[in-house]
Parts: C-alpha cells; sequence; structure tokens
C-alpha cells in the first residue's frame, strides 16, 4: 500500500491534509488505521461486527468528526456499520466519505451502513463525499446506506457527492421525522462511461410540522445511467419536498420517480423533476463570450453541479 | 470596421428574411437600427455574431473574411452580442459570468463597477445564480453588464431597453455612452426607442428585409416620427369606424 494514495484519496474526500482537527476515525483497506476522540465526541469499535459507534455529548456545539474509509487497491471487499448517536441539543459536522483507487482487474467495493439517532433539537451536518480513482479494470463499487431517526425539533442536513469514478452505485436513505424535525438533503452526481448510478430516498414524516427538502442534480454522460426513486410519506401535518433535475448528454439515461403520500389531510407535498439536454441557447451565450462549444458544456456542468 | 456584402438570409420553404443588404460600419460609430417587427433586424444581428449563417453573401471584419467563422472565433476577434432575451443558468453566478465575459478573474471592484453602471446594487446580485430567481429585467441588465465587461471593438445590442422598464432610460442611455467612451469601439443597437434612436450617429431603417433608409438622426429620425404620427392615426381612424365594421 503506497502512502501518497492514501493520502490523495483522503483529501479528495475529507478536503483535509495530514491530520485533521477534531476527532477522526480512518478506515483503510477494511482495518483502523487511526483514531482520536475528543471530549466531546468518543469514537468506540462495535463488538459484534465491523464499525464504530460514535457518541457526541448532549449540549456540545461546534464540533466536528471526520469518518473517511479508503480503499487503495483491488480485491477489497468492504461492509462496515457506523452509529451514530447524537445527544440532545448538540451542534455537529460529520465528514464521511469514501475514495476507492483501483488499480487492478478484480473489483473493489465499499458497504457502508450509516445510522443516526438524533437527540432533541440536535444540528447534523452530514458531508458525504463519494470518489472513485485509479485506471485499473476492476471496478470500484460504493454501495452507502444511511438512516436517520429525527427526534423532536431537530434539524439534519445531508450533503452527498459523488463525481465520475464510482462504476456503479445504489445509495440507500431512509429518515423517520418526529414533530418539528427537519431534514434536508442535497445529491450531486455526475456519471460517465458505462457507470451506473441509483438513489433511493423514503422519508416518513410522521410529526407534527415536520419537514423534508429532497433535492437532487445530476448528470449522465456518455452510456451511463441513473436512477432517482424518492418516497415520501406525509403521515401528519408536514411538510415535504422532493425535486430531481437532470441533465442528458450523449447517450446517457436518466429516470426519475417520485412518490408522494398524503396520509393527512395537512400534510404539503410537492414532487418537482427536470430532465432535459444541456440548452442550445445557453451554450450560444457561452460562445459570444469567446468560449468554444466543449468548453461552454463543461461551464454549464459546472455550475450546475456546484 | 465591419462591412456586409450583399447579404441575404432565406429559411428553407419560406420567405426571404434578409434580401441583399450591403452595409459598412466604420470604427467608433454609435449605430441604431431601427424598423418594424420582423423586418430582419435580429436576424441581420445573429448574422453578425455567427449565430446564424447567411445563405449569400460575405461579412468582414478588417477586411478579414469571418462568413465562415464560428461565434467563438468572432466573439475572440472582437464582436460581442447581447440578447434580446437573455438565456438563464442554473447554478452560475452573475459573478461567473462577468469573468468569463471579460476573459479572467475581475477583481470585485471591476465586477461591482459594471453591476452599478446598469443599476444593480452590486452586493446583492454579484453572488447570485442566473437562474429563474432573477426577473427579465435583472437578466437585461446583466446581459448588458456582461458586453461592458467585454470591451470589444463591435458591441451588437438586440433591443436592450425592453424589460427595463423600472430602470431610467437616461441610466440607459448614459451607460451606452459611457461605454462608447471609454472602449472607444463601435455600438450597434437594435431599438424602436425614440430616445435610444436620438444618441446614434447613424440611424438605419430596416423594412422587409431590406435597408430603406440610412443616414444620420438628423435626417431619419423626423422622417420617422411623421410616420409613427400617420400610424397612430391610421390606428385611430381603425378604431373608430373600419375595424369595428369589418
Amino acid at each position: 500500500m503506497r502512502d501518497d494514495i492514501k493520502d490523495t484519496l483522503l483529501e479528495l474526500v475529507s478536503g483535509f491534509k495530514g491530520i485533521p482537527n477534531g476527532a477522526y476515525n480512518i478506515r483503510l483497506n477494511s482495518q483502523l488505521d487511526s483514531r482520536v476522540s475528543t471530549e466531546n465526541i468518543k469514537i468506540e469499535s462495535k463488538k459484534d461486527k465491523s464499525g464504530i459507534d460514535i457518541y457526541v455529548k448532549p449540549g456540545s456545539k461546534t464540533e466536528q468528526v471526520f469518518i473517511p474509509a479508503l480503499i487503495t487497491h483491488e480485491g477489497v471487499h468492504d461492509l462496515v456499520y457506523n452509529d451514530f448517536f447524537i445527544g440532545d441539543d448538540a451542534e455537529v459536522t460529520i465528514i464521511a466519505g469514501c475514495g476507492v483507487h483501483n488499480c487492478g482487474d478484480e473489483g473493489s467495493e465499499h458497504n457502508g451502513i450509516h445510522r443516526f439517532f438524533v437527540g432533541k433539537n440536535a444540528k447534523v451536518k452530514y458531508l458525504e463525499k463519494h470518489i472513485g480513482t485509479g485506471d485499473g479494470n476492476g471496478k470500484r463499487i460504493i454501495n452507502p446506506e444511511t438512516v436517520v431517526e429525527a427526534d423532536e425539533n431537530s434539524y439534519v442536513e445531508m450533503e452527498s457527492t459523488q463525481i465520475k469514478g464510482v462504476d456503479s452505485t445504489i445509495r440507500k436513505t431512509k429518515a423517520r421525522l418526529k414533530a418539528g424535525a427537519t431534514f434536508v438533503v442535497k445529491e450531486k452526481i455526475m456519471t460517465h462511461g458505462e457507470q451506473y448510478a441509483e438513489t433511493h430516498f423514503d422519508v416518513d414524516l410522521d410529526g407534527e410540522d415536520s419537514s423534508v427538502t429532497l433535492s437532487s442534480r445530476s448528470v449522465a454522460k456518455d452510456h451511463s445511467r441513473q436512477k432517482f426513486i424518492s418516497i415520501i410519506n406525509g403521515n401528519n401535518r408536514c411538510m415535504g419536498h422532493s425535486e430531481c433535475d437532470s441533465i442528458i448528454m450523449d447517450e446517457g439515461v436518466v429516470v426519475a420517480v417520485p412518490e408522494i403520500s398524503a396520509y393527512h389531510v395537512d400534510a404539503s407535498l410537492i414532487h418537482e423533476a427536470a430532465i432535459g439536454k444541456i440548452a442550445g441557447e445557453q451554450i450560444i451565450k457561452l460562445m459570444t463570450l469567446g468560449l468554444t462549444e466543449e468548453e461552454a458544456e463543461q461551464q454549464i456542468i459546472n455550475g450546475f453541479l456546484k | 470596421m465591419l462591412e456586409l456584402k450583399n447579404i441575404s438570409y432565406t429559411v428553407e420553404g419560406e420567405k426571404e428574411i434578409i434580401n441583399d443588404i450591403s452595409l459598412t460600419i466604420d470604427d467608433k460609430k454609435f449605430i441604431v437600427i431601427t424598423g418594424p417587427n420582423g423586418s430582419g433586424k435580429s436576424t441581420l444581428a445573429k448574422i453578425i455574431a455567427g449565430i446564424l449563417t447567411p445563405t449569400s453573401g460575405r461579412i468582414y471584419l478588417d477586411g478579414q473574411d469571418i462568413t465562415d467563422w464560428s461565434i467563438t472565433e468572432r466573439a475572440k476577434a472582437g464582436i460581442s452580442f447581447a440578447f434580446q432575451q437573455p438565456v438563464r443558468f442554473k447554478g452560475v453566478t452573475v459573478k461567473d459570468l462577468l469573468n468569463l465575459a471579460s476573459g479572467g478573474a475581475l477583481d470585485d471592484v471591476c465586477a461591482c463597477e459594471y453591476l452599478s453602471q446598469v443599476g444593480l446594487c452590486a452586493r446583492d446580485y454579484i453572488d447570485r445564480e442566473v437562474d429563474a430567481s432573477l426577473s427579465g429585467g435583472e437578466l437585461k441588465r446583466i446581459e448588458i453588464a456582461m458586453i461592458m465587461a467585454r470591451k470589444t471593438k463591435l458591441s451588437v445590442f438586440d433591443e436592450p431597453e425592453a424589460g427595463i422598464d423600472l430602470w431610467s432610460f437616461k441610466n440607459l442611455i448614459e451607460v451606452f455612452e459611457t461605454m462608447h467612451n471609454e472602449i472607444q469601439g463601435s455600438i450597434v443597437i437594435i431599438s424602436h426607442q425614440e430616445r435610444i434612436l436620438n444618441i446614434a450617429d447613424e440611424i438605419i431603417v430596416v423594412s422587409g428585409g431590406l435597408i430603406s433608409a440610412r443616414g444620420s438622426k438628423e435626417e431619419i429620425l423626423p422622417k420617422l416620427m411623421e410616420e409613427a404620427e400617420v400610424d397612430r392615426a391610421e390606428c385611430k381612424y381603425q378604431r373608430g369606424g373600419v375595424v369595428a365594421h369589418a
């Protein structure tokens, strides 16, 4: 294993060089690489299976925890269970992410199951980035599963990004919200070549005045395929909004399957979906500013996924 | 200097939109092209920018034949074009567009200066996305600011006044005058507005795909106003009688 591959992946998924500031747990090729707990954030290995439990002390503020998982060679099949216990009134930013580097012929795979138990009035920001690198024929596969149990008046924001490099991904996100809880998801995906990406959202708005906003922006290039499935159940007086906005290029395919169900008369649910190629007039406008057609396209995509 | 020689444009199976137009736009000139709706003015502007290719005829920029040049090549050679209906972009900010227009990273002071000149509070707009959250009038002003940032030898505006009612005409005219003085390039504006016609060095009237008149504003403007009076009178007459019986 080369350290420079690890460092590069770490920087790509977490945005830091060297040692992060705050609590962290770095997982490397299915093993613990390094770990630091802090006064307010305690990280422990699970006793019965692979993974960690992360405890954030009630009332702690402006805390950060990094939990990247890295795979640096072929033939790794990683399965990890990480549980987060966020105390009441705590405020924390969790930076997760997975990088798979594969130069070999055999596939490498990371399956991460993250469960969040978010206490009353707590605020959680969860950032997740998926990266695939290396030029081998082996597939780079990442399948994340996220479960959120949001207690009263808590706020959970999740940002997930997957830009190229990952051959196959099936992402599942389930959330159950109590009264006054808010769940915001921003997802960005770009697929190319023969890649496949599928995302499922399944949200139960159980509590009064709970709300969810799911927004997905994606670009499907070459022969890649994407599927977006969102299910929102309004079981009380609540607000739900899901939005899927996709650009298709070349032979790219995007399927959007929205499902919104109102089981309460005061549930207010909206779904918006738009799929289409880049508008010709957008390219022309940027060409009149001196960009070539390719540069214009790149600029439009960069903005769209920013 | 821009020269159009015997330019025609026909859409297959339809009538001729531009019919053998020849004209020269000298350096540093301020020219307004006017004429009735559907007369071919916008088509002419798009032919200059390279968005449409003429069916026949040639275009020369400073003596060089640019007829077969792409939009990008013309933009790089110094032609700017402000759309009549500006385009929206999801995720692209006002600052991104100004940077692209200026051909490099503009410092904040410069970017803000352009926005202030078109009557937009720079602080509120610089990081805004150029998407559906902006009104048509705001987009028009950003479109003009982009042309200012480009500083090219030829700037073509397609009906810049449309949709900016809330911003005073006086400011719009000042923008064109400042641009003309500072950049020392040629400005071509397609417009119906008397107050814009009034600041032109020269007015070109396009009608039915042809140039029907060309001259100084002193020569052309009185005639145009006279025709407009006749139109208005006919309109009144029609409202009073003929149309009601028809």
